[in-house]
């Protein structure tokens, strides 16, 4: 029951033939090797697995790859240049926006998601767009501040 | 995650033959939210799976009636987004953003999440309380039912095999009416409630009398409730924080909620009472300002 799919991640045409039970998650990490995106949960519910599908951030873990056939996918892998890391990247190194960093890549995903629809966040949207990315080291308080950091950087 | 054939669709016609050959063993998909998650879980074994979601003409939400009809296919997040809904029924759109995390909104859908019959989502309590109808379609053709009589058990609900849901109706509120959702979310903000309550209150003309109230509630049954007896005892009264606890009290009899992480059944049926009395008192605010 394998598939062949056409998807294109982070701007790039890949062609995989994957069996339809594989979730998107797992096409990313293991059929195209973009190891960024992380399983934490596996149920929706934590974030690690953030992408975004059509520019809109999803849960890959419970996304099934089938389902992006023929869609654009982003990863984190995505958002850098050639030269320089995405502002919200070099936000998050900035003001210290992570530890483990296994959370990470969802949470600079979700964040980029969040300043594409909303450039200039207030704190209560940022939060309440964040609160399905889950961070069990640094705490919230500097992600939050180098989501800041990237607003006012990109309105300078 | 078992193996199973995929088809996507471009037309609802061949979506439904699909199923028709299929029987038991196909089941639908559209947002995924629910069904990956329980296939991962292996609570749910299909050998086939149909996906609606190339399917062109789902994915709409339409005034209708002075109300809306939403497709099966739309968003939570389009739902709670949508200018239209946010004018005609702010209360719906309030309630879908109660639900999980913005991600998850952006792929769980309408139909999806009323096919799927959880009595803790969010969305079906504040459908019951608008009088909302589902549309369905089948092989056979096509029908209609109240919200209400579409939930039947627990993760069970009133489609037979072979049918899909394709939207939802919800009418506009009478002339000064208010209405209310109140989530009890004692744990995290994405979490299912403790105890959801969604009240509609209908004034008479002079602005003081309740004409009609609607209250269903969420999390306290194996399907969502609507309070009956409740709306009945205050049919034809005037304001009055006595009566909103009266009629708050008089659900205890009816939910039947479980013990679980979220509370036990005693808490939750206490906290049933307390809500429905929120619930009114906001719903009957809203109501006095719409005059």
């Amino acid at each position: 029951m394998n598939r062949k799919l056409r998807l294109t991640v982070n701007g790039t045409a890949r062609e995989v033939e994957i069996p339809t039970y594989r979730t998107l998650l797992d096409c990313l990490r293991n059929d195209l090797g973009l190891t960024g995106s992380k399983e934490g949960c596996g149920v929706g519910v934590c974030g690690a697995c953030t992408v975004l599908l059509d520019g809109k951030m999803i849960s890959s873990c419970i996304a099934l790859a089938v389902s992006a056939d023929g869609h654009e996918v982003t990863t984190v892998e995505g958002l850098a240049g050639d030269e320089r890391l995405h502002p919200v990247q070099q936000a998050f190194i900035d003001a210290g926006g992570f530890q483990c960093g296994i959370c990470t890549p969802g949470q600079v995903v979700s964040a980029k998601a969040l300043l594409d629809a909303i450039p200039n966040p207030t704190d209560a949207e940022i939060r309440e767009w964040m609160l399905g990315n889950l961070c069990r080291c640094t705490g919230y308080y500097k992600i939050i501040e180098s989501i800041r950091t990237a607003a006012q950087r990109s309105r300078a | 995650m078992n193996a199973f054939e995929y088809a996507a669709p471009r037309t609802l016609d061949e979506a439904l033959a699909i199923l028709r050959e299929q029987g038991d063993e196909a089941r639908v998909i559209a947002g995924g939210t629910a069904l990956v998650t329980m296939m991962r879980q292996r609570l749910v074994r299909p050998s086939y799976l149909v996906s609606l979601r190339e399917i062109p003409g789902l994915e709409r939400i339409e005034a209708a009636n002075g109300g809306v009809r939403i497709g099966a296919l739309v968003t939570h997040r389009e739902v709670e987004t949508s200018a239209l809904v946010r004018e005609r029924l702010p209360v719906l759109a309030e309630t879908f953003r109660r639900v999980a995390s913005v991600r998850i909104r952006n792929m769980a859908t309408v139909g999806g999440a009323l096919a799927h019959a959880d009595p803790n989502q969010d969305p079906p309590v504040t459908l019951i309380a608008l009088g909302a109808r589902v549309e369905i379609r089948g092989a056979v053709g096509r029908r209609e039912l109240s919200l209400e009589e579409f939930f039947r058990d627990y993760y069970e609900s009133a489609l037979e095999p072979g049918e899909v849901v394709t939207g939802v109706v919800v009418p506009q509120l009478p002339p000064a009416s208010g209405a209310a959702y109140v989530k009890f979310l004692p744990r995290t903000a994405d979490d299912y409630a403790t105890v959801a309550v969604a009240a509609t209150v209908s004034l008479e003309p002079d602005g003081e009398r309740c004409r009609a109230a609607r209250i269903a509630l969420g999390s306290v049954g194996v399907t969502p409730i609507r309070a009956r007896a409740a709306e009945a005892l205050l049919t034809g009264q005037r304001f009055g924080a006595d009566l909103l606890k009266t009629a708050g009290e008089s659900v205890k009899g009816v939910v039947d909620p479980l013990s679980d992480h979220r509370g036990s059944a005693a808490y939750k049926r206490e906290m049933a009472a307390v809500m429905v009395d929120r619930a009114l008192t906001q719903g009957w605010e809203a109501a006095r300002a719409a005059r």
